[in-house]
């Protein structure tokens, strides 16, 4: 592993969390753990007019997985439900600054997406498409 | 053989990945009990079997086959002696210690465990000692119990000795793989052979690092693997009391394990090649000799003393370091060489991933010991393990990339 993983982003973004907290009435959460290191993520996302208006999250592991979930939250703010469905892992592995991530770590960085879409899938399908 | 004094600086240059550079440090390696690095003899012996006699073995009839046959029963010789077996026919080689007990779940256990049995286990258990147990107690409707630990870190044997009455098998490690507590198999084999109970051993931890003896244990099963003491990987040992491997069905089923086979029959080899089906691994059983021959070099009491005394030292440079919680027993004579950690302000994986930019290579996680972990409340641990040629200094280099660690993510 190169000296290219903790980098100030994600080091900020460990040490001070972005949206740390769980939201009261959320339109959707999920949350979603990594079974080989016990990271631990609980995303919580309020939509308003199809777009998401809050979000939030808690959560416990390693700098990468927190640090993630952290510019996750920020990343996905004023998102249409269909954007959300479209991201792809590369516009949160940028977000992070493109961090050079081994084979295990990289299931870190992507825990919260991964939780994002678990709670978003059901949610849509809840809802039916959108006029 | 006389045995040498450890010389630790011998030892290291006798092992090539030593002297090579990894961010241009050379490699502090802190991981022992996920596998071990291997000296040349060993490295060589096995480009030695490719280049001069390749060759199935129990076959051939030429003289390359021949050697390689008896090189490979060599080793098998050696295994004996190294744990104390009474007889080769005891000691079955397989792929590696999770395979070893396996293959007593589905062959002894699946004959011998019944409806409302009860099955033994302790909570340090590697989840190669614990998930077999758990599958075959699932299917015969029998009963998996925990035997617990003490605040210390030791096994509770007063709950050991509450459960052991009337239970159908005790499977349970020698050696912690993450607390490194020591586990008094002797008297608890003692106790529960009293009562009737089967005992089966892993020895995945203790046999690299410690003298076994099967017979002095008493135990009924012992596994091992290759890999953790200085041997290749891909090899692994099951020793099994004769009379019960006799009374076992077969494992795989395929060339090298019958004695006759017709259309509509088959008959099994003798112990111990009924449980070796199909071309075995040779090239690594036959190197596995010389990772054998160089501990008995070394003596085991030596390696073990010695890492009691890097185990030592590592234990007060950490208490010094300060800010770090150390698990399992204080006691150096009940505990191997191994240190399980945490850091407040970092989780061990980012540990393990700083001190990596140092060359220093520890483990970090649940190290396959999930209910132990849960058991201690624990979301993972960072991990240094100690072998024959680690150093003092190579502690110092942890302790100082800790410092980096904190410096790096401390809040
Ligand atoms: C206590 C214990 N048992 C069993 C095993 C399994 O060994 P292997 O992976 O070589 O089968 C290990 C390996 O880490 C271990 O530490």
């Amino acid at each position: 592993m190169s000296d290219e993983v903790y980098k100030e982003i994600i080091l900020d973004h460990y040490k001070n969390p972005h949206n740390f907290r769980q939201l009261a009435e959320p339109s959707f959460k999920a949350d979603d753990s990594n079974p080989l290191c016990g990271d631990h993520i609980e995303l919580s996302v309020k939509v308003a007019d199809g777009r998401v208006s809050e979000v939030g999250f808690i959560g416990k592991g390693c700098a990468i997985s927190q640090a993630a979930a952290s510019i996750l939250t920020d990343l996905i703010q004023g998102k249409t439900l269909d954007e959300l469905k479209g991201m792809e892992k590369e516009q949160l592995l940028e977000a992070m600054g493109n961090p050079d991530l081994g084979p295990v770590r990289i299931k870190c960085a992507l825990l919260s997406l991964k939780t994002l879409k678990l709670g978003l899938y059901p949610y849509m399908s809840a809802r039916g498409p959108t006029p | 053989m006389e045995a040498l004094a450890l010389d630790v600086e011998k030892v290291g240059a006798d092992v090539p990945i030593f002297s090579k550079l990894f961010n241009g440090k050379t490699l502090a390696y802190l991981d022992n009990a996920a596998t071990s690095q291997k000296p040349k003899q060993v490295i060589e012996a096995l480009t030695d079997f490719y280049e001069g006699y390749n060759s199935n073995i129990h076959r051939g009839v030429y003289e390359i086959s021949e050697r390689a046959t008896e090189e490979y029963e060599r080793t098998r010789e050696a295994v004996r002696g190294f744990i104390g077996a009474g007889s080769t026919e005891e000691i079955v080689f397989t792929r590696n210690a999770t395979e070893s007990i396996n293959l007593v779940a589905r062959t002894w256990g699946e004959s011998n465990v019944r409806e409302g049995d009860r099955v033994l286990i302790s909570v340090l258990e590697h989840h190669s000692n614990l998930v077999p147990w758990q599958v075959l107690c699932q299917a015969k409707h029998a009963k998996l119990e925990y035997i617990g630990i003490k605040g210390d870190g030791t096994l509770d044997m007063d709950d050991f000795k509450e459960k052991a009455g009337g239970a159908r098998l005790l499977a349970v490690t020698q050696a912690s793989n993450v607390l490194g507590t020591i586990v008094p198999v002797k008297e608890m084999a003692r106790i529960a052979r009293r009562e009737g109970c089967t005992v089966l051993v892993d020895g995945a931890q203790s046999a690299p690092h410690m003298k076994v003896d099967v017979n002095d244990m008493g135990c009924d099963f012992f596994a091992l693997s290759s890999h953790k003491m200085l041997g290749p990987t891909g090899v692994g040992v099951l020793y099994g009391r004769k009379d019960i491997l006799e009374a076992m069905p077969p494992f795989n089923l395929g060339g090298d394990m019958i004695s006759e086979v017709h259309s509509c029959s088959a008959s099994w080899n003798e112990l111990p090649w009924k449980f070796e089906a199909g071309t075995s691994n040779v090239a690594d059983v036959i190197a596995f000799y010389h990772a054998i021959s160089y501990l008995e070099r070394m003596s085991m009491e030596s390696v073990r003393e010695h890492e009691m005394r890097i185990t030592d030292y590592a234990m007060d440079r950490l208490r010094e370091f300060g800010g770090l919680h150390l698990y399992g027993p204080a006691d150096l004579s009940k505990r191997a060489g191994i240190i399980a950690f945490t850091m407040d302000d970092a989780h061990p994986h980012d540990i393990a991933a700083v001190l990596d930019r140092e060359a220093v290579a520890i483990r970090s996680g649940y190290h396959c010991a999930q209910p132990l972990h849960e058991s201690l409340s624990l979301g993972g641990t960072a991990r240094a393990s100690f072998y024959l040629y680690n150093t003092e200094a190579e502690v110092d280099r942890l302790v100082a990339a800790l410092g980096k660690v904190r410096e790096v993510l401390g809040r």
